[in-house]
């Protein structure tokens, strides 16, 4: 008697605790084979371009703060550049290597997390997880401490940053670079040997390069697929050139890849960390924000920014009309493209690493919908 | 990356969890145990002097959400008298762009933050709420309260054992 099989059509998601807030996925499966995969989104939708057009350029800071939650010194960050290129604001020495040191730390906040979040969707119960968690907690103390709160910071502002940094910060923040590494090497130890994470890893999820350049993917998901390229060092914004810092690239683009990639990142933001406190050191004290109007008109144009956002190319295009509001806003968010490349790396795997591969990608829904 | 015999790393792994398994706990028991918040804290409501106050309304200019209201008439020496003064605490952002606009420092942050309410009419601040004398002000955008503030719990400064 031959087996008949049917094809069978599933929804994951919008409320599934593996797609990382409300993501949908309509998948087609044969037996536990991914055939098809339809991402669908916008459950997070909350027009924050258009409610952009209506705010003045500093009340846009903290919507950007809403884009990738998980890391929002980045969104801030790269849209202040993006007015502050517009209007040709100069910003304080002192405001760069702060703000270069609050954003790397968040580059390591967001990786640790996503590492976090995919060993938990490979089946390894939280323990990982916490371990991250409890670095990024020591982290987002500091940036309590800086701003007020734990989470969206709106901590930039359009020509430098709202505070300068306390003097409680620079002990604190010592100890934390003498302890880390340790504790870093603590995951290390217990991931990188481990044979389920090996196995569920290694070859799932690949995406060729040539692949992931016609998607235009950016950031660790681009790098693990063996493309070179770093905004951070090919075209550097702020002060990067002042930094010495490795690109990291994978060999195969797969999910093992882009774990890698980011662990390995998380090493070299905390390099350009070190040296930006030492750095630091030599700047004397002084203002922290540049003298801009409260109510900024930018002359009339356009501009697109773009910075290296710990989940790939952030870009900011922002047109003016020469009035207190942008004309038009539009942001470029890197999961959002990252996304489209899904269906490629999950169609032929099995269900399990279709969950894998979409924690690789690392998306946070606040930027994917926006 | 080559895949070791079955079950080394395994047994690394359960090796650190089992190292943590000794050491102190690095949580709080919350009600009974609290944090301080940091000075600058962007805590869960604001604080409204009436004494500094002239009703000039920059603040509501600035704020993203448009949950201030200011209502204001004309007082004897034509000033501004402050009738109304609230702030929709269910909608704020607690983003500070209105503490950071007034011109007089008369609007603070709070340090509180156990704000619930069961409905959300009763989240809106009015002005004696806003201005109670109980209200500890915190130091973000008002640098000088900054020092008599007590100093903020931080994890790094936690006693746990270290691992490895
Ligand atoms: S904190 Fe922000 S959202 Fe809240 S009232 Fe002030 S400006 Fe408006
Ligand atoms: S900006 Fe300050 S002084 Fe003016 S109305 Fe608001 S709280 Fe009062």
């Amino acid at each position: 008697m031959a087996l008949k099989t049917d094809l069978v059509t599933l929804n994951i998601g919008p409320h599934h605790p593996s797609t990382h807030g409300v993501f949908r996925m309509r998948v087609t499966l044969d037996g536990e084979m991914v055939r098809e995969v339809e991402p669908m989104f916008g459950y997070l939708h909350r027009g924050l371009e258009k409610l952009a057009e209506g705010r003045t350029y500093t009340q846009i800071i903290p919507f950007t703060d809403r884009l990738d939650y998980v890391s929002s010194m980045q969104g801030n960050w790269g849209y202040c550049l993006a007015v502050e290129t517009l209007a040709g604001i100069e910003v304080p020495e002192r405001a760069e290597y702060i703000r270069m040191i609050v954003s790397e730390l968040q580059r390591m906040i967001n990786h640790m997390l996503a590492v976090g979040f995919f060993i938990t969707d490979l089946g390894a119960m939280q323990t990982p997880f916490l371990l991250m968690f409890r670095e990024r907690e020591k982290l987002v103390d500091l940036y309590e401490m800086l701003c007020g709160q734990r989470f969206l910071y709106n901590y930039m502002r359009i020509g430098g940053v709202s505070h300068d940094l306390p003097p409680e910060f620079f002990p604190a923040v010592t100890k934390f670079m003498d302890e880390f590494p340790s504790y870093f090497q603590e995951f290390e130890d217990l991931l990188i040997g481990n044979e389920i994470i090996q196995a569920r890893a290694i070859g799932t999820g690949v995406i060729s390069a040539e692949q992931a350049i016609n998607y235009s993917m950016s950031g660790p998901c681009l790098r693990a697929a063996n493309v070179d390229w770093d905004l951070r060092r090919d075209a550097p914004y702020s002060i990067y050139d002042r930094f010495k810092f490795d690109v990291i690239t994978g060999k195969n683009g797969d999910n093992w890849d882009r774990y890698r990639v980011r662990m390995e990142e998380v090493m070299q933001s905390y390099g350009i960390v070190q040296q930006a406190l030492e750095q630091l050191q030599e700047v004397p004290p002084g203002p922290v924000k540049a003298k801009v109007p409260n109510l900024l008109r930018p002359p009339v144009g356009e501009v697109y920014v773009a910075i290296e956002a710990p989940k790939g190319e952030m870009g900011f295009y922002i047109v003016s009309d020469g009035s207190i509001a942008p004309y038009r806003w539009h942001v470029r968010s890197p999961d959002f493209i990252n996304l489209g490349a899904l269906r490629d790396m999950a169609i032929g795997s099995k269900i399990a690493d279709l969950i894998a591969t979409l924690a690789s990608i690392d998306i946070c829904l606040g930027s994917v919908d926006r | 990356m080559s895949l070791k015999p079955v079950g080394i790393g395994l047994m690394q792994g359960l090796f650190v969890v089992f190292k943590h398994a000794t050491r102190k706990r690095i949580t709080e028991q919350y009600p009974e145990e609290r944090l301080t918040v940091s000075r600058r804290t962007r805590a869960q409501e604001l604080v409204w002097d009436p004494g500094l106050c002239t009703g000039c309304a920059t603040c509501v200019k600035a704020c993203p959400q448009g949950n201030l209201k200011v209502t204001t008439s004309v007082g004897p020496n034509n000033n501004y008298i402050v009738e109304k003064f609230e702030n929709d605490e269910g909608r704020c952002i607690f983003c500070g762009l209105c503490v950071e606009a007034c011109p007089y420092e008369a609007l603070f942050f709070g340090r509180r933050y156990e704000r619930s309410q069961y409905s959300r009419g009763e989240l809106i601040a009015d002005k004696d709420e806003m201005s109670g004398d109980d209200k500890e002000r915190s130091a973000y955008f008002r640098p000088d309260l900054y020092d008599d503030l007590p100093e903020q719990t931080l994890l790094i400064y936690r006693k746990h054992k270290k691992i490895i």
